[in-house]
């Protein structure tokens, strides 16, 4: 009993604390009442006009493509990815590519289907490769970073054609080259920018080495299209 | 206490030292820190170690239990091949040296793999080989024809689909031959060591990478480097697969034994012999398409090497 109160006595000057009355408690703890389908039909995209459907999806992809240009370490691209952009930017590479020296034999460039397979295949592995590593980045999200980061050499691609309508010598050919060389760091700055904070930290080089080799890849694909005569 | 940590103390330090002498032992110690009573601790005091490079059969068990390596999962699980990438970038960089500078006493697998085989390096080292040959020859074959006025660039995109091929049925294939070969004469001649097919198609993986430079120095158009290159990269290259595959070989009968080393080497020489042939002809054979009246012959001579 002693030994009671000895343990009561540190808590003895507890004893005259009260909650007093006139100190306001806040919030409301009262339910909202009535159905809420008033939240649901702002939700509904069914009853809005097509063209605004076809332009929420375009400014979407213009915004990711201003993401591109302008890298900085932000998670806008990750969090709501799409896959339009890729497809397109991939389509326009790709028939960029077509119309070059000796197409029909088997010396020319690459064919149509194997821009698609080299930037598609290359992509999956790429995202593959990084998930084995034990990166935390979601298949699709890295999908649409690669995609999306091509950007700079398709622009790169576009300048190409255009300098080669004014003849295909070296000066043309320098010029091609630091335009492919500058786009190819571009691109691979942007997604690294975009990829390096989901990686383990030891792991790092290993992740981006293969990515170096993909915009490397498309890069010599860009540099070495020579036109047909 | 002091002594429950002098005995732990010592009993490391014993480890580490047969271990130093025998690099190969499997090793199994027990701390006695599990123990929590002194009178325990006495026990714990002795070095338990169980040494199993005799036991065929414990040697592969201890060796899974060890090397951390048994994939967990069954094979349709992403864990499981999450197991072949437990690399870090200076693991992998190390392999890479170990590769490219073999030392007479070093086996690959035991030095640099030990029981942590991955799939990274030979997978990526294939795929920058398979671009890094193709893009060499084509750049080899644009410089030889520079001063030819009638060529036209051409980019020879094929050229990079036989060179997946060639390189990834070399580097996956092979081992698949050379591992099941060796399985089936270690179960026929009951011989110790061996290695499992992820350790085999490592080595295999890794000793391609000194073609890498090898092929990027190939663009520099004088035969004599070409050959002396190639020549320099086939020994590197082949004594990796050598110091590799000798001990497991050395026990077998003297016949078989060197059979199986010059078949590894007669085929590391093919494909690099047979990649310089193709990839870096220093003429293109460029066939006249419209008869002409003139029997003279267009072409250049084709130096075939």
């Amino acid at each position: 009993m002693a030994a009671a109160e000895e343990a009561s006595r540190p808590f003895a000057g507890l004893s005259d604390v009260s909650i007093s009355e006139d100190i306001p408690v806040e919030g409301d703890i009262s339910v909202p009442l009535g159905p809420s389908t008033r939240r649901d039909e702002e939700f509904s995209t069914l009853d809005e006009p097509v063209k605004e459907t076809i332009l929420r999806d375009l400014r979407a992809v213009g915004n990711k493509f201003i993401h591109v240009l302008y890298p900085k370490r932000s998670t806008a691209l990750l969090r709501d990815w799409d896959l339009w952009g890729p497809l397109l930017l991939c389509v326009t590479l790709a028939l960029l590519l077509q119309g070059g020296a000796a197409d029909s034999d088997d010396q020319g460039g690459p064919q149509f289907a194997e821009v698609f397979v080299i930037i598609w295949f290359g992509s999956i592995i790429i995202t593959l490769n990084s998930k084995l590593l034990g990166g935390t980045i979601s298949f699709f999200q890295s999908l649409c970073v690669l995609g999306y980061c091509i950007l700079p050499l398709t622009v790169a691609m576009a300048v190409c054609r255009i300098v080669l309508v004014g003849g295909s010598g070296t000066v043309s050919f320098a010029v091609r080259l630091v335009v492919v060389t500058a786009s190819f760091g571009w691109s691979t700055f942007a997604s690294t920018a975009f990829l390096a904070d989901n990686q383990p930290p030891d792991r790092k080089a290993l992740v981006v080495y293969p990515v170096f080799l993909f915009y490397f890849v498309i890069g010599w694909m860009i540099l070495t299209f020579s036109p047909s005569q | 206490m002091a002594s429950p940590n002098d005995l732990q103390f010592q009993e490391f330090e014993e480890a580490a030292e047969l271990l130093s002498a025998d690099p190969g032992a499997s090793t199994l110690s027990m701390s006695a820190s599990n123990t929590s009573t002194p009178a325990a601790a006495t026990v714990g005091g002795e070095d338990v170690k169980l040494d199993l490079s005799e036991d065929e059969e414990g040697r592969e068990e201890s060796s899974e239990l060890l090397g951390g390596q048994k994939p967990s999962g069954g094979f349709w699980t992403f864990e499981y091949y999450q197991s072949f990438f437990n690399v870090d970038t200076v693991q992998v960089l190390d392999r890479v040296k170990g590769s490219v500078m073999p030392l007479p006493g070093r086996n690959f697998v035991k030095h640099h793999l030990r029981s942590n085989p991955d799939l990274y390096g030979p997978f990526w080292i294939c795929v920058t080989l398979v671009f890094s040959v193709a893009i060499s020859g084509n750049l080899s074959t644009f410089l030889s024809e520079l001063g030819n006025p009638s060529y036209h660039y051409r980019p020879q995109f094929h050229r990079v689909t036989i060179a997946a091929v060639v390189i990834f049925v070399y580097a996956w294939l092979v081992p698949m031959g050379v591992w099941g070969f060796l399985t089936w004469r270690q179960g026929a001649e009951r011989q110790i060591g061996g290695y499992s097919f992820l350790e085999t198609v490592c080595v295999y993986g890794y000793s391609l990478s000194i073609y890498i430079p090898t092929s990027v120095l190939w663009i520099i158009p004088f035969e004599w480097l070409r050959w002396t290159l190639i020549l320099v990269a086939m020994v590197i290259s082949g004594s990796v697969l050598v110091l590799t595959f000798w001990p497991v070989v050395r026990e077998d009968t003297k016949a078989m034994a060197v059979a199986t080393v010059v078949t590894i080497l007669v085929l590391h020489t093919l494909l690099a012999v047979g990649c310089k042939m193709y990839f870096f002809q220093t003429a293109v054979h460029v066939p006249t398409t419209f008869p002409t009246s003139h029997p003279v012959p267009i072409t250049t001579a084709t130096k075939a090497h």
